[in-house]
């Protein structure tokens, strides 16, 4: 064996919650660790016993190895290890810590998504208290915001923080890398009960085909039966001429949504605040989800020291028909839920249609009124919507009706 | 000074704590209240105008000039105070001085220490100082906290320090005030001059209990310095230098609301747990810091009081810019001010008849009849640790290493609901724990913890626990808190301390609380 070195992880002044391997295979010595840590005197003892478990796992004996930790939980330090022994021997094996049983829920094709944040695929300290700030959705990111050299380690920090980090309940997603190398990061995720992927840049139905059979395969190997979701991103001028064929392309795809940075710069335009640029993209888009039936999600918003802004670009979103945005800051999460909230007037008008809706069902009338006026079943169907939207937001009482009802005397 | 320690007895909240130190019996901590000394205040000698002046002008021509005709000595206590904050350059200075002159074995009183201390290490190493009764912060703590210091280190919160110089458990040979401005009689402030720092507070148990007093000042003005935030009539040396402090890292012109998103999600948990609580409410009061979180907890009271048309009766607080905004906005009618964080803050005060300078006397003192602290409804305070009794810790870190003063803290548990937002734990690192390292406050004074992942309440507030059960808030229990904590970052090991103890903590009546072990290194 020849010695080689190997690296992992991020080191700085700024990183937190974070640590920095360098493993050397050596011929002979046994395992040598080298601790230098931010909890030393908690936690010092226990990150040993992890990093020489990792190493024996993989069958090694005689090693060097140097752990440069800044409080970085277990789940990270094995990844980064992971990450290490992977660039110097040839294995698929995979050292796996406990799946915490909080990360066992599910999530479904109709449910609210309104806010999705972002995080950095090889970032664990922001991922730690993403779920507290209560977005419906969490994405743990390969694509963009990791840097190409960190891709393969992402790729396990991201499989630990699936398996390990609580998110509370926010949808489980993760933005893979586009094709064809995003087909390469699913064999860690769709094991560890990720709810949906985003393809990035996608422009066509036979790039979501392929996908879905690389899922398949993935869920027969591990006895998976439910589904994995899908949210293409439009990211092209081409995605945008085919958005309903990838809308339409399997009952997995829930969403599509829109990235709005590198449509204009296929444009060979720029973004600009009134985003005039992309009304017709972002139109199309809408048009496509609500004919092929599923949600249409808006772009981030990135000023994000300006609320008020970002809740002006809400209603004009959800004007346009969009029924979510992305954040890449948790404060713009509350924003984006009091923005997509039904207004106290649209709320008022949706309890009288379905109040009228209620009571002519239980006369067993066919039509729907509401005074002289007759109320179309799409209609009630919004109302509806509204109404659900209202109770889950906490802006009305599950038993509005008898609220209502009382009121109405 | 005498033994560095000796006797250690279990008090009452059953830490072990020596009955002696630095050959100064010592009474241990007895519980909240029980403890009342049956004694009279500490007496300075009378003095005469005979042996001053009969022009008022007590001026010298250097500090160490005033600092021999004080009689400086081996063995004597000298104090300082902390308005300079990290600009302090005066305490440096009288080291220098005592070193120059080859005096030894000085106690050190300030009423707290700062990064800029560092200075003194060499005197703590060469004899010169021998230990150091204040908080100590940083570099000074770390030295402190691997048994290098010769004496026993002594905290006492702000309140504590006045008590005991009242008292006489800390008699001052020699006090330096540093003073923005100043006259030649020695009335002082802190409001006007190129060192303007707000107000004095720290520095008046010293002018009325030290046996010399000294003004330094680089802003001498004509009789009278008005407002004498500190009477002349107490002093009896006047300086003036060329520079006291550092303008820039006195007073910061940029006090910020923290951008943390969990450190904002805190503060806005706090403030609705205020809100559903009934805290918030027309005539109300709080407790305000300067950290950034106590910042945006402070923005978010605004929030509230603006769309619900409340107004407090004061806040009390070290004041910054934001809570003078709010006082120009007439949500706050006074703020009581302890201590000056911006310039906001010291223009406010020069300004506003109704921002008020106090002192760890009218707010704080223990033994005396009242004080403001009791007064307040609400203080948001802050802790390295937590523990499932409630007890907090603010000077130690989970290492064992002394890192922080206790400031205010203590005297502001007396408030009638004090509430620690913290984080549940920081880069691995659990804030809620079985036993907090050093107790600096007991758990039957501290109500409301809110942490990102939850909120727990003290079982004995159970009008809290009642008011808030039907909110959305997340209730849980301390000890839910604590089992949450361990499951994300694993079960912390205990630090390795040595049996050897570096420093003892007051309680706000002069008894001692806690011991502070030597880390092993």
């Amino acid at each position: 064996m020849s010695n080689k070195i190997a690296t992992a992880g991020n080191t700085g002044k700024k990183v937190r919650s974070d640590c920095f391997v360098t493993l050397e295979l050596k011929d002979s010595g046994g395992i040598q660790i080298e601790q230098k840590s931010k909890v030393q005197v908690l936690y010092g003892k226990v990150n040993i016993e992890l990093c020489k478990d990792i190493l024996k796992f993989y069958g090694i004996e005689n090693a060097q190895l140097a752990l440069e930790d800044k409080g970085a939980l277990p789940l990270v330090i094995a990844a980064r290890v992971e990450a290490t022994v992977k660039q110097l021997i040839d294995t698929d094996k995979e050292y796996l810590l406990n799946f915490i049983e909080e990360n066992n829920y599910t999530s479904e094709k109709e449910q609210f998504r309104f806010s999705r944040l972002y995080l950095p695929g090889n970032t664990p300290s922001m991922m730690l208290n993403a779920g507290i700030h209560d977005p419906n959705g969490i994405i743990l990111d390969l694509e963009d915001s990791v840097a190409f050299s960190k891709k393969k380690e992402a790729q396990l920090v991201v499989r630990n923080a699936l398996r390990g980090i609580n998110f509370y309940g926010a949808e489980r997603m993760v933005r893979i890398n586009q094709f064809p190398k995003g087909l390469e990061d699913i064999k860690y995720l769709v094991p560890h009960n990720v709810h949906m992927l985003l393809v990035p840049k996608c422009e066509g139905a036979e790039q979501i085909k392929e996908l879905e059979e690389k899922i398949e395969e993935i869920k027969k190997q591990h006895n998976i039966d439910r589904p994995v979701l899908l949210m293409p991103i439009i990211e092209s001028a081409l995605g945008v001429e085919k958005a309903f064929e990838i809308a339409t392309a399997s009952e997995n795809v829930v969403a599509l949504a829109i990235g709005l940075e590198d449509y204009t710069a296929d444009l060979g335009t720029r973004r600009t605040n009134e985003a005039v640029e992309s009304f017709y993209a972002r139109t199309r888009l809408v048009n496509a989800c609500k004919a092929a039936r599923i949600q249409a999600i808006d772009s981030v918003f990135s000023d994000v020291g300006d609320m008020e802004a970002l809740r002006e670009n809400v209603k004009v979103s959800k004007g346009l028909g969009f029924e979510g945005m992305g954040c890449i800051h948790p404060r713009q999460i509350k924003v984006i839920h009091e923005s997509f909230a039904p207004e106290p007037d649209e709320i008022e008008k949706a309890k009288k249609i379905v109040n009228a809706f209620i009571d002519a069902t239980e006369k067993g009338l066919g039509v729907v009124s509401l005074g002289t006026k007759m109320i179309d079943p799409p209609v009630v169907k919004r109302a509806e919507k509204a109404i659900s939207l209202a109770i889950n937001l906490g802006l009305i009482s599950e038993n509005w009706r008898e609220e209502f009802l009382n009121n109405e005397e | 000074m005498g033994q560095k320690y000796s006797n250690l007895v279990k008090n009452a909240v059953g830490r072990m704590v020596p009955t002696e130190v630095n050959g100064q019996k010592q009474i241990p901590f007895q519980g909240i209240g029980k403890y009342k000394p049956d004694a009279r205040k500490y007496g300075p000698k009378i003095a005469s105008c005979v042996d001053f002046p009969e022009d008022g002008n007590k001026q010298v021509a250097s500090l160490k000039e005033a600092l021999v005709k004080a009689g400086l000595k081996d063995g004597m206590t000298i104090s300082t105070h902390h308005h300079f904050r990290n600009g302090d350059l005066l305490a440096n200075k009288i080291f220098d001085i005592a070193k120059e002159l080859g005096v030894k074995d000085l106690r050190w009183v300030p009423s707290a220490s700062f990064p800029c201390h560092e200075h003194l290490i060499q005197y703590l190493e060469d004899g010169t100082i021998h230990h150091i009764e204040g908080s100590m912060n940083g570099p000074l703590g770390r030295f402190a906290s691997h048994g290098k210091m010769k004496g026993l280190g002594v905290l006492r919160s702000h309140g504590g320090r006045y008590q005991a110089i009242q008292d006489g458990d800390v008699k001052v040979d020699i006090t330096v005030i540093g003073a923005a401005c100043a006259d030649l009689f020695g009335n002082a402030n802190g409001l006007y001059g190129p060192s303007a720092s707000g107000l004095l507070g720290f520095a008046l148990a010293d002018s009325q209990y030290a046996d010399k007093v000294i003004v330094v000042t680089d802003n001498m003005v004509p009789f009278p310095c008005i407002p004498w935030q500190i009477q002349g009539n107490y002093v009896d040396y006047t300086v003036q230098i060329d520079q006291v402090g550092i303008p820039e890292k006195i007073v910061s012109g940029t006090t910020q609301i923290t951008k943390s998103p969990d450190r904002l999600l805190l503060a806005e948990m706090t403030a609705q747990f205020c809100l559903e609580a009934g805290i918030i409410r027309d005539g109300f009061s709080f407790q305000s810091g300067a950290g950034g979180t106590s910042l945006a907890v402070g923005d978010y009271f605004a929030k509230i009081m603006r769309e619900k048309n409340i107004k407090a009766r004061f806040a009390r607080g070290g004041s910054n810019k934001y809570l003078v905004s709010m006082l120009e906005e007439g949500l706050i009618e006074y703020i009581l001010d302890g201590q000056t964080f911006d310039l906001k803050g010291v223009q406010s005060m020069a300004d506003n008849p109704n921002h008020v300078w106090t002192s760890p006397f009218t707010s704080y003192n223990y033994h005396g009849k009242g004080n403001f602290a009791g007064m307040v409804d609400v203080a948001i305070l802050g802790a390295t640790e937590v523990d499932v009794n409630f007890n907090a810790n603010v000077v130690t870190h989970s290492d064992g290493l002394l890192l922080h003063g206790i400031g205010g803290w203590q005297n502001c548990l007396f408030s009638k609901t004090v509430i620690l937002p913290i984080p549940l734990f920081r880069d691995r690192i659990p804030v809620v724990l079985d036993e907090v390292t050093t107790i600096c406050g007991p758990g039957e004074l501290i109500d409301v913890i809110v942490t990102e992942r939850g909120i727990a309440i003290n079982p004995k507030r159970k009008d809290l626990i009642e008011k808030v059960k039907d909110s959305n808030l997340p209730i849980k229990t301390i000890q839910e808190l604590k089992e949450e904590a361990e499951k994300i970052c694993g079960k912390p090991a205990k630090p390795d301390f040595d049996d050897e103890l570096v420093a003892v903590i007051k309680w706000v009546d002069g008894t001692i609380i806690d011991s502070v072990r030597k880390v092993k290194s």
